[in-house]
């Protein structure tokens, strides 16, 4: 089996997020990260490829920089990776981002696509769901936990009030919840590896796409902070805190 | 003036709340408004629909596949017959499912994480949040139909309109591979208490409870004040609880009365999901956390110590 994982280098989520005044696109530094929640579609990828006839590619669509991020992915223990990065698709909204994914899967020639429910720093949570829709295959999303099943896959999917078996055959496409699986820690072998993975990096006319047909409809407007909250009481407790969290829970009349 | 859709899902219990939430701030965008509902029990639906100010209903019957495919598939139909303005939908599961389909059905961008619309000459602008909610963005979509996901509780459902909507109904279109996934079982997990979303009162637990076993004071307290047990993702993918429980950015989005943060730092991912808290309580350690600069009332200090003091004064008035 095929197995392509999206993953993506995201600025350090510890640090504050920046537009760029004129361009209204997020500042992306030199040194990005891999996006924590996707270590879990990582983890699944390799835990179905286990049967030793898979391959896990991952697929990425961002400025390269410095690799990084993809390669903490390849440590965890996938094949070798594709990353898409033109500057074409600089401030690309979620369905360019689907469409070049989907672009990337069709060349790997992916049997299943599997992916995070959002991002952290962009956090649409969409593109899986209009990859799906792109390449003509059921999303199995939302998955707490995943199986193999006969030859395709069978998943509990996160409901509002509980959760659904979900079956689909292959080609198929799942998201992965946070916990759906323990992600492995990289071990200083997979580290070395990952250094001579194969990283394939392409530019969007490299997958027969148009940058002038990725252009959307929509203009931005105005960008501005949102307005903040006011900052309350502070107290050190001194073993009588409690006393003032009853007090002000009588004031909001919850007691 | 063209229509103002709604993309509304049901459960046994009804249309969605955050599909009510929509079609009531729909009634301020034009007259045309019609819910697009994806349920059974389609007659007790369109009465709830209607009082909420849908003056049509288009029907769609689930069966026995997962039917975002599909319902994708019928609304691109209904939308090139009818050509609506704007497509709301609510940041939930299926509604992101259809969503997103959708988009890439029509090739038309989609937005999400949005909080406010309005409509003029221009087209419809949309209020975005990004950054964990620190900044807005504000988009004009000039041609139509505009795709919008909005954030739960942007607005407050009211009913009280008692319009009688036309109710038509339409089949999903068979779209073959993609439609296939199956639903084989579902599950209800009965959950004691208040829903996460609807509670009053909510108390959330952080990795600064310590380990999984401390969790069960934020229950307790909980328990104690007729409200729902939330948790951060840090503690969600430590395993300790499960997904549901999860407050932030890809867990739920809340906003209770009261809503205390035991043992939660406040990084960006739960402060967008509980910050428009009434009030907000917390505890912490860490006198620099961000949560305090939320929070109406901050308590430093151990929350293993605070806490059995608080649930134990709490017991003695009851």
């Amino acid at each position: 089996m095929n197995i392509a994982v999206c993953v993506k280098q995201i600025p350090d989520p510890a640090t504050p997020y920046q537009l760029d005044p004129e361009t209204h696109w997020i500042v992306r530094p030199e040194d990005q990260v891999l996006d924590d929640t996707d270590r879990y579609g990582v983890e699944i990828a390799l835990q179905l490829a286990a049967d030793g006839d898979s391959t896990v590619t991952l697929i990425s669509m961002s400025p390269a920089g410095n690799l990084q991020g993809i390669r903490q992915a390849l440590a965890m223990g996938a094949d070798k990776a594709v990353i898409v990065s033109d500057d074409a698709l600089r401030g690309a909204d979620a369905l360019t981002t689907a469409h070049v994914l989907a672009a990337v899967a069709r060349r790997e020639g992916a049997d299943l696509v599997v992916a995070g429910t959002e991002s952290t720093d962009g956090y649409s949570g969409v593109v899986p769901q209009q990859v799906a829709e792109l390449l003509g295959v059921p999303a199995l999303t939302y998955a707490r936990n995943v199986e193999r099943s006969g030859d395709g896959l069978r998943i509990e999917q996160q409901t509002a009030t509980g959760y659904d078996v979900v079956e689909a055959g292959l080609p198929a496409l799942l998201t992965v919840t946070a916990g759906v699986v323990e992600p492995r820690y990289p071990t200083f072998k997979g580290i070395m590896a990952a250094k001579t993975k194969p990283i394939d990096q392409l530019t969007i006319s490299d997958l027969g796409l148009d940058a002038a047909a990725l252009e959307r409809g929509q203009d931005i407007v105005e960008v501005r902070p949102a307005p903040e909250r006011q900052a309350g009481e502070i107290v050190e407790d001194e073993g009588d805190a409690h006393l003032r969290i009853v007090a002000v829970l009588e004031q909001a009349k919850v007691i | 003036m063209a229509g103002i859709w709604v993309f509304i899902e049901g459960s046994q219990d009804g249309p969605s709340t955050i599909g009510l939430e929509l079609l009531t701030k729909a009634r301020g965008l034009g007259d045309d408004i019609a819910a697009v509902y994806l349920g059974s029990g389609e007659a007790d639906a369109a009465t709830i629909l209607g009082d909420h100010g849908a003056s049509r209903v288009f029907h769609m019957a689930p069966g026995e596949q997962l039917p975002a495919a599909g319902a994708a598939a019928g609304l691109a139909d209904l939308i090139a017959a009818h050509d609506p303005a704007i497509v709301m939908f609510g940041m939930s599961y299926t509604d992101r499912d259809v969503a997103g389909r959708l988009s890439a059905r029509l090739g038309r961008s989609l937005l999400s994480n949005a909080i406010d619309v309005s409509i003029d000459d221009d087209g419809v602008h949309v209020i975005n949040e990004i950054f964990g909610g620190t900044t807005l963005v504000e988009t004009v979509t000039a041609t139509h139909p505009a795709l919008v996901v909005f954030r739960p509780k942007s607005f407050t459902a009211e009913g009280g309109v008692g319009t009688t909507p036309s109710v038509e109904t339409v089949a999903l279109p068979d779209v073959g591979h993609a439609g296939a996934a199956r639903v084989i079982e579902r599950h209800e997990e009965a959950a004691t208490g208040p829903k996460l979303e609807e509670a009053a009162v909510i108390v959330s637990g952080g990795r600064g409870m310590g380990n999984a076993d401390n969790f069960a004071l934020v229950e307790e307290l909980a328990g104690l004040l007729g409200g729902a047990a939330g948790a951060t993702r840090a503690i969600v993918d430590s395993g300790w609880v499960p997904y549901s429980l999860q407050v932030g950015q890809t867990g739920k989005t809340v906003k209770p009365d009261v809503y205390i943060a035991c043992g939660i730092s406040g990084a960006m991912q739960h402060l967008v999901g509980m910050k428009d808290s009434g009030t907000i309580i917390a505890i912490n350690k860490d006198a620099e956390a961000p949560i305090f600069g939320v929070a109406d009332l901050g308590v430093v200090g151990d929350v293993n110590q605070v806490m059995p003091k608080l649930i134990e004064a709490l017991r003695a008035r009851s």
